[in-house]
């Protein structure tokens, strides 16, 4: 037992012990408890949904590792997707080319990038926490969508952009590709970038990580504009998947990624944190609530097991490392 | 003076850390009303002994422990506190919010009625210990307003309203002036008078011998001896205190030979430092000394680039350099180990590994990216080359011992190539074991032809291991010493003057 936990410490690392325990029991749960568990459709509807709280759960994680927050996650996201869609509308609504349809996701990743930048120049210059800062951000952006879109939705876009949201390509969905290119970029950042190595180091000790000459405030302005980017991301799947823009899409899922982070290991303080946990942990909260539809239970009863499923992570996490130092003093 | 028995003996006091011995088997007596000066270096184990006497470590089986000439079995921090030990630690563990009343008191705040708390109690506490010190405070005043040496006088109050019988003073003239030292002198005259014992821990010798009826000196751990005051010199008690013997030689050579390697003409940063001009040669070591406060850290920041001067010049090889930051200076070959260890110098929870390439991350990329097969080899080659005991490389760093994390925090200043390496109080929180070994290395790097600046307030340490030593007072270099036309006594008493 105790070879096979270091050899799977060693291969995969310590963090991934609890969302790889969590995977396993949610899965024999449900496999004995719905018949149906163990099908392609669960699979099918968890592949689907996943990717847009994957998305934004990446676009928190950046700013949660460098012992940072940011609460503007889902509205840079929505103002994201009202920037593509003003773009598809301005060159002929659902008739617009594909040349459009690209502009257009420009515009998107170019407004992610300016809302994450601004963000991170504010965190970066006046050394406000990022909870006020972000806060500010996520009010002002909500404002300012629910002014240009009177509150309303803003729809009708070319056939072609739906699969984005909701088509298969070799027979996995687009946006779950998509999904996973982007946490394979994500992994690259954090473990081979010197943006990456940064903006771990400045998560535990951002004054030492001054005095070792890295450059604090850039690493801090470009984190927070690569969340807005990702969150960008995320603002183009949830258009093409409601087939509509609305300011106010996806705001539940604001606390959720940060959930999903600490579920993955995510030190809570900052400065420590991978992506592969985060995204076996994501999987879990969706596969938990996928499980629940299919037997019958309320949506609103998954979430409630979310927070359960967290504090009996966080508790037998505790337990874990007493248990770890108990070991050591006998040995 | 003599009485029957002593306030406090202690024999064969014994405290092991994880197989370090800290105390090896110490005697330590106070008698009531007397001034003692507990006296060594750094790490000779004056902490450590104060925390037996005060509860807070249990001495090993064996010791034996009188107060007031009644055995004590087991102290307790509880029990010091109601026999009346009290302790003024250095960093005087005081609330700068609250009020000095309130800072005097505090202890008595738990005791109201009713379990509120009673403010003219304490009030009234507050100006009674600040009567018998003889002083005269606004009670109301927040702490934070006051200078340094009313804060310590604050800190002593406190000590008062337990009921002291005996106080022990860490190095209480560290961060004071030489008026403000006299005036603490002054304050335990009063105290002495009015029957309290006071134990002072301090390594300025003068003040010490002004002040203290006996002393006590220990070293690594072990007693050295207990001396009466009266024919002791400042020089007599150095050498107790480092028993080092007198053909420890000091290292200073001529470098006229060597070029330039830093010039620094006239530089200035208001409040901070002034008119400050020296050259620094190719493998010479330029030591730097001075009282806390001299702007010696101040002095450095602004040649590592993190600070920008008002005024002067900072010459790289003969060219005028002008850093917007320490990323500049770090480019251009100047590096800092920064005295904080603990919350600057190095970033305590992550591993080894990132610590030790942090400030050289452009070295090992690969094709843009972090080659961790880089990384690893020049990890393994600092940690070999300087000789670090470590687990391995992805341990926290904050699980090494003081000395190998110093190595690993100059080894991270190595791996950048630097021609200018600044050490600022290397060998602070070191054990005295492992100071020589960091010195070792320094005196190597030198050898090699590193220039080298050694700022230190141990006068002892730069006295040995620099090639010339600058004495700074309040931002000015008073006076340069070549250690090899100077005694240690000479420069200790000009820096303690």
């Amino acid at each position: 037992m105790k070879t096979f936990v270091q050899k799977f410490n060693a291969t995969f690392g310590a963090d991934m012990g609890g969302p790889v325990i969590a995977f396993v029991s949610v899965m024999l749960i449900f496999g004995l408890a719905a018949d149906n568990f163990l099908s392609l459709a669960t699979f099918g509807s968890v592949a689907f949904q996943l990717p847009e709280l994957g998305l934004l759960t990446l676009a928190m994680l950046l700013p949660l590792l460098t012992g940072g927050i940011n609460l503007s996650i889902t509205f840079t996201a929505n103002l994201a997707g009202l920037a593509a869609a003003w773009v598809l509308q301005a060159h002929g609504g659902a008739d617009a080319p594909v040349s459009a349809f690209l502009l257009a996701c420009l515009a998107a990743l170019a407004t992610g990038a300016a809302a994450g930048a601004l963000t991170g120049v504010a965190i970066a210059y006046t050394r406000a926490h990022p909870i006020l800062v972000t806060l500010s951000m996520m009010i002002f952006l909500r404002g300012l969508g629910e002014f240009l879109t009177r509150g309303g939705d803003v729809s009708g876009f070319p056939a072609y952009v739906a699969p984005l949201g909701h088509g298969s390509l070799f027979g996995l969905p687009i946006p779950l590709l998509i999904f996973v290119f982007c946490v394979a970029a994500w992994h690259v950042l954090l473990t081979r970038s010197k943006l990456g190595f940064g903006l771990l180091m400045i998560g535990s000790n951002m004054e030492a990580a001054d005095y070792s000459g890295l450059n604090t405030r850039k690493i801090v302005v470009l984190v927070y504009t690569l969340s807005g980017v990702m969150c960008a991301v995320a603002g183009i799947i949830m258009l093409a998947r409601f087939n509509s823009v609305r300011v106010g899409h996806g705001e539940s899922y604001l606390l959720i990624t940060v959930l999903a982070a600490f579920l993955g290991g995510v030190n809570p303080f900052g400065g420590f944190g991978r992506v592969l946990p985060v995204f076996v942990a994501l999987v879990v909260l969706q596969l938990l609530s996928s499980g629940l539809n299919l037997m019958g239970a309320n949506q609103h009863l998954a979430t409630a097991l979310w927070g359960v499923l967290m504090i009996v992570v966080m508790t037998a996490r505790t337990l874990a490392s007493n248990y770890r130092i108990f070991m050591r003093k006998k040995a | 003076m003599t009485v029957s028995h002593p306030l406090l003996s202690l024999k064969n006091i014994k405290v092991t850390f994880g197989g370090v011995r800290a105390l090896k088997g110490v005697s330590f007596e106070v008698n009531p009303g007397e001034v003692h000066c507990l006296a060594g270096e750094n790490g000779c184990g004056k902490s450590t002994l104060i925390k037996v006497i005060t509860g807070v470590y249990t001495p090993e089986d064996g010791a034996e422990f009188l107060f007031d000439g009644k055995p004590i079995a087991a102290m307790t921090p509880t029990l010091a506190q109601s026999l009346g030990i009290q302790v003024i630690w250095q960093d005087l563990a005081l609330f700068g919010e609250m009020s000095v009343a309130e800072n005097i008191g505090f202890q008595l705040a738990v005791k109201g009625k009713y379990g509120l708390i009673d403010k003219s109690a304490i009030d009234a506490a507050a100006k009674k210990a600040l009567a018998r010190l003889g002083i005269e405070l606004d009670i109301h005043m927040p702490l934070k307003e006051l200078a340094i040496a009313q804060r310590q006088i604050v800190a002593i109050a406190r000590a008062l309203v337990g009921e002291a019988r005996l106080v022990f003073m860490d190095e209480p003239t560290a961060s004071l002036t030489q008026s403000e030292t006299d005036y603490l002198i002054e304050i335990v005259r009063n105290l002495q008078a009015s029957g309290v014992a006071v134990v002072f821990v301090s390594h300025r010798l003068a003040e010490v011998l002004e002040i203290s009826d006996r002393i006590t000196v220990l070293r690594d751990g072990a007693l050295v001896g207990v001396y009466p005051v009266e024919g002791m010199t400042q020089s007599r008690v150095t050498e107790l205190m480092t028993g080092r013997n007198f053909d420890s030689a000091v290292i200073a050579a001529d470098h006229d030979d060597a070029p330039v390697v830093l010039s620094v003409k006239n530089l200035t940063r208001h409040g901070e430092f002034s008119n400050v001009s020296f050259d620094l040669r190719r493998g010479e070591t330029l030591g730097i000394t001075g009282l806390l406060g001299a702007g010696r850290t101040e002095l450095a920041l602004t040649l590592f680039g993190m600070r920008q001067p008002h005024s002067g010049e900072i010459l790289l090889a003969g060219e005028k350099v002008r850093f917007g930051s320490n990323r500049d200076a770090i480019r251009a070959g100047v590096a800092y180990l920064s005295e904080d260890r603990l919350s600057l110098g190095l970033n305590q929870p992550q591993s080894i590994a990132d610590n030790l390439v942090m400030a050289s991350l452009d070295r090992i990329l690969s094709g843009g990216l972090i080659s961790s097969s880089r990384k690893a080899n020049v990890v393994a080659h600092w940690i070999s080359e300087l000789g670090v005991k470590i687990g391995t490389p992805d341990d926290p760093i904050r699980t090494l011992s003081g000395g190998n994390q110093q190595r690993v925090a100059i080894a991270k200043w190595l791996a950048i190539g630097p021609r200018i390496l600044i050490l600022d109080a290397p060998t602070v929180g070191v054990d005295v074991g492992a100071r020589a070994g960091i010195f070792d290395i320094v005196r190597k790097l030198a050898a090699e032809g590193l220039s080298i600046i050694l700022i230190s307030d141990e006068p002892p340490e730069v006295y040995f291991n620099a090639d010339r030593v600058i004495h700074m007072v309040e931002g000015r270099f008073q006076a340069v010493y070549d250690p090899r036309q100077t005694s240690l006594t000479e420069l200790e008493s000009a820096v303690y003057a």
